[in-house]
Protein backbone atom coordinates (compact mmCIF):
# COMPACT_ATOMS: atom_id res chain seq x y z
CA UNK A 1 0.00 0.00 0.00
CA UNK A 2 2.61 2.51 1.15
CA UNK A 3 4.67 1.53 -2.21
CA UNK A 4 1.57 1.99 -4.54
CA UNK A 5 1.02 5.76 -2.83
CA UNK A 6 5.11 6.46 -3.05
CA UNK A 7 4.52 5.05 -6.93
CA UNK A 8 1.28 7.41 -7.64
CA UNK A 9 3.17 10.26 -5.98
CA UNK A 10 6.43 9.87 -8.33
CA UNK A 11 3.91 9.43 -11.42
CA UNK A 12 2.23 12.71 -10.46
CA UNK A 13 5.36 14.27 -9.93
CA UNK A 14 6.90 13.11 -13.44
CA UNK A 15 4.00 14.23 -14.96
CA UNK A 16 3.77 17.99 -13.39
CA UNK A 17 7.70 18.25 -14.73
CA UNK A 18 6.68 17.31 -18.10
CA UNK A 19 4.07 19.72 -17.99
CA UNK A 20 6.48 22.48 -16.84
CA UNK A 21 8.88 21.27 -19.76
CA UNK A 22 6.24 21.36 -22.51
CA UNK A 23 5.71 24.86 -21.34
CA UNK A 24 9.09 26.29 -22.27
CA UNK A 25 10.92 26.91 -25.86
CA UNK A 26 14.18 25.55 -25.28
CA UNK A 27 16.99 27.90 -26.26
CA UNK A 28 15.03 31.28 -25.93
CA UNK A 29 15.36 33.51 -23.32
CA UNK A 30 12.27 32.96 -21.54
CA UNK A 31 12.83 36.35 -19.88
CA UNK A 32 14.30 39.56 -20.49
CA UNK A 33 15.40 40.59 -17.44
CA UNK A 34 18.83 38.77 -17.90
CA UNK A 35 19.72 40.77 -21.06
CA UNK A 36 18.61 43.78 -20.12
CA UNK A 37 20.83 43.95 -17.18
CA UNK A 38 23.50 42.84 -19.64
CA UNK A 39 22.49 45.87 -21.60
CA UNK A 40 21.93 48.05 -18.46
CA UNK A 41 24.91 47.18 -16.05
CA UNK A 42 28.14 48.59 -17.22
CA UNK A 43 27.11 52.04 -17.90
CA UNK A 44 24.84 52.30 -14.81
CA UNK A 45 27.03 50.30 -12.09
CA UNK A 46 30.45 50.55 -13.66
CA UNK A 47 31.39 47.57 -12.97
CA UNK A 48 33.55 45.39 -15.70
CA UNK A 49 32.18 41.94 -13.71
CA UNK A 50 28.37 42.00 -14.45
CA UNK A 51 27.97 38.96 -12.34
CA UNK A 52 29.22 41.47 -9.39
CA UNK A 53 27.27 44.28 -11.16
CA UNK A 54 24.24 42.03 -10.00
CA UNK A 55 25.35 40.85 -6.63
CA UNK A 56 25.99 43.41 -5.13
CA UNK A 57 23.89 46.59 -7.35
CA UNK A 58 20.76 45.05 -8.82
CA UNK A 59 20.92 42.11 -5.99
CA UNK A 60 22.45 43.63 -3.00
CA UNK A 61 19.73 42.70 -0.16
CA UNK A 62 20.46 39.30 -1.47
CA UNK A 63 24.00 39.45 -0.31
CA UNK A 64 22.88 41.28 2.94
CA UNK A 65 20.47 37.93 3.36
CA UNK A 66 23.67 35.54 2.37
CA UNK A 67 25.76 36.89 4.41
CA UNK A 68 23.39 36.97 7.49
CA UNK A 69 22.89 33.62 6.85
CA UNK A 70 26.46 32.54 6.97
CA UNK A 71 26.78 34.38 10.41
CA UNK A 72 23.96 32.82 12.25
CA UNK A 73 25.62 29.20 10.74
CA UNK A 74 28.66 30.18 12.47
CA UNK A 75 27.14 31.42 15.33
CA UNK A 76 25.40 28.49 15.64
CA UNK A 77 28.54 26.02 15.15
CA UNK A 78 30.42 28.21 17.84
CA UNK A 79 28.01 27.77 20.32
CA UNK A 80 27.43 23.84 19.49
CA UNK A 81 31.49 23.05 19.45
CA UNK A 82 31.58 25.05 22.90
CA UNK A 83 35.00 25.63 24.63
CA UNK A 84 37.42 22.72 25.20
CA UNK A 85 38.96 21.73 28.80
CA UNK A 86 42.20 24.08 29.29
CA UNK A 87 43.71 21.34 30.87
CA UNK A 88 43.42 18.72 27.32
CA UNK A 89 45.94 17.61 25.22
CA UNK A 90 46.54 19.20 22.18
CA UNK A 91 47.89 17.43 19.02
CA UNK A 92 51.33 17.28 18.10
CA UNK A 93 52.63 19.46 16.00
CA UNK A 94 53.22 18.64 12.00
CA UNK A 95 56.14 17.81 10.86
CA UNK A 96 59.19 19.70 8.88
CA UNK A 97 57.63 19.40 4.94
CA UNK A 98 53.74 20.56 6.31
CA UNK A 99 55.55 23.43 8.33
CA UNK A 100 57.68 24.71 5.52
CA UNK A 101 54.85 24.15 3.34
CA UNK A 102 52.56 26.29 5.32
CA UNK A 103 55.58 28.81 5.79
CA UNK A 104 56.12 29.07 1.83
CA UNK A 105 52.00 29.17 1.16
CA UNK A 106 50.90 31.12 3.57
CA UNK A 107 52.16 34.87 2.23
CA UNK A 108 51.08 33.58 -1.39
CA UNK A 109 47.40 32.69 -0.23
CA UNK A 110 47.07 35.91 1.64
CA UNK A 111 48.14 37.85 -1.67
CA UNK A 112 45.64 35.86 -4.02
CA UNK A 113 42.71 36.22 -1.55
CA UNK A 114 43.41 39.82 -1.39
CA UNK A 115 43.50 40.26 -4.81
CA UNK A 116 40.68 38.35 -5.80
CA UNK A 117 38.44 40.58 -3.56
CA UNK A 118 39.66 43.88 -4.30
CA UNK A 119 39.32 43.04 -8.47
CA UNK A 120 36.16 40.86 -7.39
CA UNK A 121 34.38 44.60 -9.66
CA UNK A 122 36.73 43.81 -12.28
CA UNK A 123 37.58 40.13 -12.70
CA UNK A 124 35.86 36.91 -11.98
CA UNK A 125 35.55 36.17 -7.89
CA UNK A 126 34.59 38.67 -5.31
CA UNK A 127 34.26 38.89 -2.21
CA UNK A 128 32.49 35.12 -1.18
CA UNK A 129 35.51 33.46 -2.69
CA UNK A 130 38.51 35.83 -1.54
CA UNK A 131 37.32 35.42 1.83
CA UNK A 132 37.11 31.67 1.68
CA UNK A 133 40.55 31.60 0.56
CA UNK A 134 41.34 34.23 3.63
CA UNK A 135 39.68 31.71 6.16
CA UNK A 136 42.08 29.02 4.51
CA UNK A 137 45.18 31.07 4.76
CA UNK A 138 44.63 31.73 8.39
CA UNK A 139 43.64 27.96 8.71
CA UNK A 140 47.12 26.38 7.46
CA UNK A 141 49.15 27.66 10.55
CA UNK A 142 47.22 26.06 13.00
CA UNK A 143 47.51 22.95 10.92
CA UNK A 144 51.06 23.15 11.54
CA UNK A 145 51.08 24.08 14.97
CA UNK A 146 48.02 23.23 16.80
CA UNK A 147 49.10 24.72 19.77
CA UNK A 148 49.05 28.63 18.02
CA UNK A 149 46.19 30.35 20.21
CA UNK A 150 43.75 32.08 18.16
CA UNK A 151 42.49 35.26 18.62
CA UNK A 152 38.93 34.45 18.26
CA UNK A 153 37.72 38.21 19.92
CA UNK A 154 40.02 39.81 17.35
CA UNK A 155 38.19 37.61 14.11
CA UNK A 156 34.88 38.71 16.27
CA UNK A 157 35.88 42.20 15.89
CA UNK A 158 36.37 41.95 12.37
CA UNK A 159 33.34 40.34 11.43
CA UNK A 160 30.94 42.43 13.07
CA UNK A 161 33.19 45.49 11.93
CA UNK A 162 32.52 44.26 8.28
CA UNK A 163 28.89 43.62 8.98
CA UNK A 164 28.22 47.14 9.89
CA UNK A 165 30.24 48.61 7.12
CA UNK A 166 28.00 46.44 4.61
CA UNK A 167 25.09 48.09 6.37
CA UNK A 168 26.00 51.65 6.87
CA UNK A 169 27.03 51.34 3.54
CA UNK A 170 23.43 50.71 2.36
CA UNK A 171 22.25 52.84 5.27
CA UNK A 172 24.34 56.16 3.49
CA UNK A 173 22.60 55.53 0.33
CA UNK A 174 19.09 55.53 1.61
CA UNK A 175 20.24 58.95 3.25
CA UNK A 176 21.28 60.58 0.39
CA UNK A 177 17.87 59.84 -0.85
CA UNK A 178 18.54 56.68 -2.89
CA UNK A 179 17.02 53.00 -2.05
CA UNK A 180 18.88 51.12 0.49
CA UNK A 181 22.29 49.17 -0.35
CA UNK A 182 22.04 51.26 -4.13
CA UNK A 183 25.93 52.34 -4.82
CA UNK A 184 26.81 55.45 -4.13
CA UNK A 185 30.10 57.59 -5.59
CA UNK A 186 30.99 58.09 -8.99
CA UNK A 187 31.05 55.14 -11.52
CA UNK A 188 35.02 55.97 -12.75
CA UNK A 189 36.42 54.71 -15.77
CA UNK A 190 35.15 51.19 -16.48
CA UNK A 191 37.86 48.74 -16.02
CA UNK A 192 39.65 50.77 -13.42
CA UNK A 193 40.65 49.48 -10.16
CA UNK A 194 38.99 52.29 -8.40
CA UNK A 195 36.00 52.93 -10.43
CA UNK A 196 32.17 50.82 -9.75
CA UNK A 197 31.68 53.83 -6.64
CA UNK A 198 31.14 51.55 -3.50
CA UNK A 199 30.86 48.27 -4.64
CA UNK A 200 34.54 47.87 -3.60
CA UNK A 201 34.23 48.75 -0.54
CA UNK A 202 31.15 46.14 -0.10
CA UNK A 203 32.80 43.43 -1.51
CA UNK A 204 36.08 43.93 0.54
CA UNK A 205 33.51 43.67 3.97
CA UNK A 206 31.57 40.61 2.39
CA UNK A 207 35.27 39.16 2.19
CA UNK A 208 36.51 40.10 5.60
CA UNK A 209 33.30 39.11 7.12
CA UNK A 210 33.40 35.55 5.26
CA UNK A 211 37.28 35.12 5.99
CA UNK A 212 37.05 35.77 9.54
CA UNK A 213 34.41 33.90 10.18
CA UNK A 214 34.89 30.60 8.20
CA UNK A 215 38.30 31.47 10.16
CA UNK A 216 37.01 31.53 13.51
CA UNK A 217 34.49 27.94 12.47
CA UNK A 218 37.64 25.90 10.86
CA UNK A 219 39.84 26.88 14.21
CA UNK A 220 36.83 26.13 16.65
CA UNK A 221 36.11 22.59 14.78
CA UNK A 222 40.09 21.54 14.76
CA UNK A 223 40.49 22.34 18.40
CA UNK A 224 40.00 19.35 19.61
CA UNK A 225 40.46 17.11 22.89
CA UNK A 226 43.19 14.27 22.00
CA UNK A 227 42.66 11.43 24.74
CA UNK A 228 45.40 10.50 26.27
CA UNK A 229 47.71 7.80 23.94
CA UNK B 1 36.53 19.89 -26.76
CA UNK B 2 33.47 17.91 -26.66
CA UNK B 3 36.24 14.93 -25.41
CA UNK B 4 37.43 16.63 -22.75
CA UNK B 5 33.86 17.28 -21.54
CA UNK B 6 33.12 13.43 -21.89
CA UNK B 7 36.54 12.47 -20.28
CA UNK B 8 36.00 15.16 -17.11
CA UNK B 9 32.78 13.66 -16.68
CA UNK B 10 33.55 10.25 -16.55
CA UNK B 11 35.93 10.96 -14.20
CA UNK B 12 33.65 12.60 -12.09
CA UNK B 13 31.55 9.64 -12.22
CA UNK B 14 34.36 7.33 -11.20
CA UNK B 15 34.96 9.90 -8.31
CA UNK B 16 31.76 9.88 -7.13
CA UNK B 17 31.06 5.87 -7.18
CA UNK B 18 34.55 5.95 -4.85
CA UNK B 19 32.26 8.35 -2.69
CA UNK B 20 30.25 5.20 -2.00
CA UNK B 21 32.53 2.31 -2.09
CA UNK B 22 35.37 3.23 -0.32
CA UNK B 23 35.53 2.44 3.89
CA UNK B 24 37.88 4.62 4.64
CA UNK B 25 35.86 7.90 5.84
CA UNK B 26 38.86 10.42 4.90
CA UNK B 27 39.39 8.52 1.40
CA UNK B 28 35.38 9.37 0.93
CA UNK B 29 36.11 13.18 1.27
CA UNK B 30 39.01 13.08 -0.72
CA UNK B 31 37.04 11.44 -3.31
CA UNK B 32 33.94 14.00 -2.99
CA UNK B 33 36.51 16.72 -3.29
CA UNK B 34 38.04 15.22 -6.19
CA UNK B 35 33.97 15.63 -7.53
CA UNK B 36 34.28 19.41 -6.81
CA UNK B 37 37.27 19.98 -8.49
CA UNK B 38 36.43 18.46 -11.72
CA UNK B 39 33.14 20.42 -12.05
CA UNK B 40 34.69 23.73 -11.41
CA UNK B 41 37.12 22.74 -13.88
CA UNK B 42 33.61 21.74 -16.13
CA UNK B 43 32.40 24.97 -15.16
CA UNK B 44 35.44 27.05 -16.07
CA UNK B 45 35.38 25.41 -19.38
CA UNK B 46 31.60 26.77 -19.65
CA UNK B 47 32.69 29.85 -19.40
CA UNK B 48 31.62 30.71 -15.75
CA UNK B 49 34.84 31.61 -14.09
CA UNK B 50 33.00 33.31 -11.01
CA UNK B 51 31.05 29.48 -9.92
CA UNK B 52 34.29 27.67 -11.08
CA UNK B 53 36.14 29.72 -8.48
CA UNK B 54 33.34 29.17 -6.20
CA UNK B 55 33.05 25.63 -6.80
CA UNK B 56 37.05 25.65 -6.30
CA UNK B 57 37.15 27.30 -2.60
CA UNK B 58 34.12 26.21 -1.28
CA UNK B 59 33.45 22.65 -2.94
CA UNK B 60 36.66 21.31 -2.99
CA UNK B 61 38.46 23.63 -0.76
CA UNK B 62 36.45 24.38 2.59
CA UNK B 63 33.13 21.84 2.35
CA UNK B 64 36.31 18.98 2.27
CA UNK B 65 38.39 20.70 5.16
CA UNK B 66 35.05 20.79 7.43
CA UNK B 67 34.46 17.61 6.77
CA UNK B 68 37.34 15.93 7.54
CA UNK B 69 37.40 18.08 11.18
CA UNK B 70 34.12 17.24 11.48
CA UNK B 71 35.40 13.17 11.27
CA UNK B 72 38.26 14.12 13.07
CA UNK B 73 36.09 15.37 16.12
CA UNK B 74 33.46 12.09 16.19
CA UNK B 75 36.73 9.61 15.99
CA UNK B 76 36.54 8.61 12.73
CA UNK B 77 39.44 10.16 11.08
CA UNK B 78 42.16 7.37 11.26
CA UNK B 79 43.87 7.11 8.09
CA UNK B 80 44.64 3.52 8.82
CA UNK B 81 41.95 0.95 6.87
CA UNK B 82 40.08 -0.08 10.07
Amino acid sequence: MRNLAALVFVGGLAFLLLVIFNQFDFAQAPMVVGQGILMDAPDRVGAANIVTAVVLGYRGIDTLGEISILFAASAAAGLVLGRRRTDARRDPPGGFILRSGVALLFPLMLVVGFYIILHGHLTPGGGFQGGVILAAAFFLPLLARPETPVNHAGLSIVEGGAGAVFILTGLAALLQGGEFLQPLLDNGVLGELVSAGTLPLLYLAVGLKVGAELAGLMARLADVEVDEP
Amino acid sequence: MIWVVALIVIMMLVAAVTVLLVRNHIAAVAAASLVSLLLSVLFALLRAPDVAMTEAAVGAGLSSVILALALRRLGLGRVKDA
